[in-house]
């Protein structure tokens, strides 16, 4: 069990940041609503699924919408609570915790923040291992979960309910809904057992997030590389994780919009000391990294920008023209790259025209 | 002819320019009325070079004092928030990231209001003129006077605020409200923080700016006078009394960008020796390397642009202890009792100062109060200093390669001149009043916020246009065409307008001198 406390919070979001792969919304927002929590004496337990029984059932919140409009529209803690009732409503049972549906961005920290005004503890496991941008992107879908019943509250605590045939077709319903409520809106789907947890989600990544933000802060204080000290970690982590820098550069350009409830866009960094130039495309979180004509790294694996200096990762709205940063890149767990978790969140899968070469090949 | 003037926490420096080049420098010492200071200075740099008031065309502050009264949580005021976005961001109460001590200072008086807009430009809660008359009254019944005012996407619409600040100033007629699309750009809580900020320093600003005004009057000086902003642009002083927040970080652009200009040097690591703390910086291509990470000013988090710095505290007046042979060097200082409280002034404390001295770095104070120090402590302490010097150069570089380190403030007479990780050490001349230089070299800005068609007439051409006319008014307001470069470059999609329009705002700076 991990208790979450004001001391470990900035590690926490750190972390989270990082495995936000540029996207999944800042955590800084989460930091501050956990703050908040965290000083009115509330408490807030995290526990690993190696300590649940199999019959327990959770539910799975989070925020859907564009980091755009995050920044701007603070998520709202009390309607995800609403969307976790309405979820109880419907199937007429009760939760005994909730998860994350991702380990990065912003939505690590909204189950949290939904455990602090519940009193429900947080299971220390998810369904991205990172973020994604879509609903169906979930390792929950390589078992066999039900996204059903999908709750979705908006500020005024007006609710939209989904029974969709698939989770694709679920994103696909609820993703309209959320653009009229304003870019964002609050959310609980994938209602699970301990057992399905055990079987299909990745484990410990709330503990990850705590151990990468820690890393960091550690490198800072010692005085060596922060990127470094990461990929030394996830090297050292279980199952071992390849990690390398692939890129230093200089901001020249970066494209984004806010299409369709994602926020899509393009960066383009130069090096300092010659012309090569760097593409990272995004949607919502980063998809692939090309230097000149070639892929450098692609999803599912992590694709993170950190501060040139101090390592702190950036999420794609906290990036400015001129800014001078380094694009770091982490291979994901085997369980994340099988051939029906790739049908899921490979490059495909987000409409790129290449197939799926792992980090270390490319 | 014009005089930059640097208000620092220990020193108040002018510096006589004719064009780029400078004709005389002064140091004096701050005082508490920071006017006094300022009189005391310009009278001096007048009397030694035989100007005349009436030849300045102009006088140029740069003050780090509204940072360091943040910082410090010193002379700030109480402020009432009113936010408009209700029920989106109830989760986040205002100030929720500052420290304890400031919220108890700033009184944490909150209103959240319906109001606020969807990405798209709907209107998100429903603001209404009663709700805010209500809050106005309850904001006079408090007694408070600085208020700020922000709301959600006010970045893309602007009207709530104005509207919002118009009731309670009917009713607050005294009330100095800031609102936060004057402020920063899209980000509510940083921009949020920002406005606050500059509420809390309100009172503060006005006193500084008249003192200022007073100082100039009692010298007849009758030209135009600026305070720098921490792009490096100049700002009338008197706007400054609405937007204190504004100059926030200028004391390094001005430090940084002086010693660019005394060097002649274009890309160069500055090492900033004051009285308590040193900054390290670089140059890049002579402008200051920006921070790509939001910014903390005070412990609260904002996003201004401001120079990547790394600061430790040593510096003339830092502390020297040894405890059981081991040997500590700040980052406690004497500040500006230096002249009183170090041995080589009569003092008692053991300072940075009088290391360097006894090791024959500098000659000023009594060489022979220091007499009695051991060698091998001195020699000891000078290693140290050494040493966090080097380690602050390294931690600013971009790779191991040598580069040429620019020493400027008064303590940079704490180093020899073989550093390691330098290719060269540059001492320029006027370097220990590098920051009033820099204040007096100002830029001229030129910005362009304006919506363009993305689908009329591509990204490109519409990128290309903003970033012209924004040239060319930074051309009109005198840089000089050869140093114009664009500084800030940020698109902000309007979904909620049809035919791809885009809010783009683009700034550009050049050199006046």
């Amino acid at each position: 069990m991990i208790q979450l406390t004001l001391d470990n919070l900035e590690n926490f979001t750190r972390g989270a940041a990082f495995l936000g792969t540029g996207g999944g919304g800042d955590p800084y927002i989460g930091k501050l609503m956990l703050k908040h929590q965290l000083e009115q004496g509330k408490t807030i337990k995290i526990l690993s699924p190696s300590e649940i029984d199999d019959d327990i059932l959770v539910c799975n919140v989070l925020s859907m919408g564009a980091p755009t409009v995050f920044v701007e529209k603070v998520p709202n803690g009390p309607a995800t609570l609403h969307a976790l009732r309405k979820a109880e409503e419907i199937i007429k049972k009760k939760f005994d915790a909730v998860m994350p549906i991702e380990a990065g961005g912003v939505n690590a920290t909204i189950p949290l923040v939904v455990s602090a005004l519940s009193g429900l503890p947080v299971i220390d496991a998810d369904g991205m291992g990172r973020a994604f941008p879509e609903l169906q992107m979930v390792t929950y879908n390589v078992g066999d979960c039900n996204i059903n019943p999908i709750v979705a509250v908006n500020d005024f605590m007006e609710t939209a309910i989904f029974n969709a045939r698939n989770s694709s077709s679920g994103e696909w319903l609820a993703r309209a809904v959320c653009v009229r409520m304003g870019g964002i809106c609050q959310m609980a789907c994938y209602p699970m057992t301990g057992k399905q947890i055990k079987e299909t989600a990745i484990h410990n990544t709330i503990k990850l997030s705590f151990d990468i933000g820690e890393k960091i802060q550690d490198a800072r204080k010692n005085k060596t590389d922060p990127t470094d000290a990461v990929i030394e970690f996830m090297k050292h982590s279980k199952p071992t994780r390849f990690g390398k820098v692939l890129f230093i550069g200089k901001i020249t350009d970066l494209l984004r919009e806010t299409v369709n409830g994602f926020t899509r866009g393009k960066l383009y960094l130069k090096r300092l000391s010659n012309e090569d130039e760097l593409l990272v495309v995004f949607q919502n979180e980063f998809l692939y990294a090309k230097l000149n004509d070639k892929i450098l790294a692609m999803v599912p694996d992590l694709i993170c920008a950190m501060d040139n200096e101090s390592g702190e990762p950036i999420t794609t709205d906290g990036l400015r023209y001129g800014q001078r940063i380094k694009i770091v890149s982490i291979s994901v767990p085997p369980v994340m790259r099988s051939i029906k978790a790739l049908d899921l969140f490979g490059p495909k899968a987000f409409g790129l025209d290449f197939d799926y070469v792992p980090l270390e090949n490319l | 002819m014009r005089i930059g003037v640097d208000v620092g926490g220990t020193n108040t420096d002018a510096a006589l320019m004719d064009g780029r080049t400078v004709v005389d420098a002064v140091k004096s010492v701050t005082t508490e009325d920071t006017g006094l200071g300022i009189i005391e200075a310009v009278s001096k740099i007048l009397d030694k070079t035989k100007i005349l008031p009436n030849q300045l065309e102009a006088i140029m502050i740069g003050t780090t004092q509204f940072t360091n009264a943040f910082v410090e949580n010193k002379r700030l005021e109480k402020v009432a928030v009113v936010r408009l976005g209700h029920p989106a961001t109830i989760s986040v109460p205002p100030c929720i990231d500052f420290s304890i001590n400031l919220r108890k200072i700033l009184g944490e008086n909150f209103w959240i209001l319906p109001g606020g807009y969807e990405f798209d430009g709907r209107n998100l809660g429903d603001w209404t003129e009663e709700k805010v008359k209500k809050v106005a009254h309850e904001i006079a019944s408090e007694g408070i006077k600085y208020i700020a005012v922000s709301c959600v996407f006010s970045p893309i619409n602007e009207k709530q605020e104005i509207k919002t600040a118009k009731i309670i100033k009917k009713i607050i007629p005294e009330a100095i409200i800031t609102m936060s699309h004057r402020i920063g750009r899209v980000g509510f809580i940083e921009r949020e923080n920002a406005t606050i900020m500059n509420s809390s320093l309100g009172y503060l600003a006005n006193k500084v700016v008249t003192s200022f005004n007073v100082a100039l009057n009692k010298l007849k000086i009758k030209c135009p006078f600026y305070i720098s902003q921490n792009d490096g642009t100049l700002m009338a002083a008197n706007l400054v009394k609405n937007y204190p927040v504004l100059t926030f970080a200028s004391g390094p652009t001005n430090s940084m960008r002086g010693a660019a200009f005394l060097s002649g040097y274009k890309n160069a690591i500055v090492v900033d020796i004051g009285g308590t703390t040193t900054d390290f910086g670089v140059i890049k291509e002579g402008f200051p390397r920006e921070s790509s990470l939001p910014v903390d000013i005070g412990g609260v988090r904002t996003n201004f642009r401001m120079p990547d710095l790394v600061s430790i505290g040593l510096g003339g007046g830092s502390l020297i202890q040894s405890y059981n042979n081991n040997i500590t060097v700040g980052p406690e200082s004497v500040g500006f009792k230096l002249t009183t409280e170090s041995l080589i002034f009569g003092g008692k404390i053991l300072t940075a100062s009088d290391i360097a001295i006894s090791h024959g770095l500098a000659n000023f104070g009594d060489r022979n109060k220091i007499s009695h120090l051991d060698k091998n402590t001195v020699v000891k302490a000078i290693k140290l200093i050494k040493g966090m010097i080097e380690e602050g150069i390294d931690r600013v570089k971009l790779n191991k390669d040598p580069v040429p380190v620019i020493l400027v403030g008064g303590g940079n007479i704490l180093v020899e001149d073989n550093l390691e990780g330098a290719q060269e050490v540059i001492v320029p001349e006027y370097s220990d009043v590098a920051n009033a230089i820099g204040a007096s070299l100002a830029q001229a800005g030129g910005e362009i916020d304006k919506i363009y068609s993305y689908s009329d007439i591509g990204r490109e051409k519409s990128i290309e246009l903003a970033k012209t006319d924004a040239i060319q008014r930074a051309r009109q307001a005198g840089a000089k065409e050869e140093t114009i470069s664009i500084i800030e470059l940020e698109e902000i999609p309007l979904t909620y307008l049809p035919s791809g329009a885009v809010r783009l705002h683009v700034k550009a700076v050049g050199d006046l001198f």
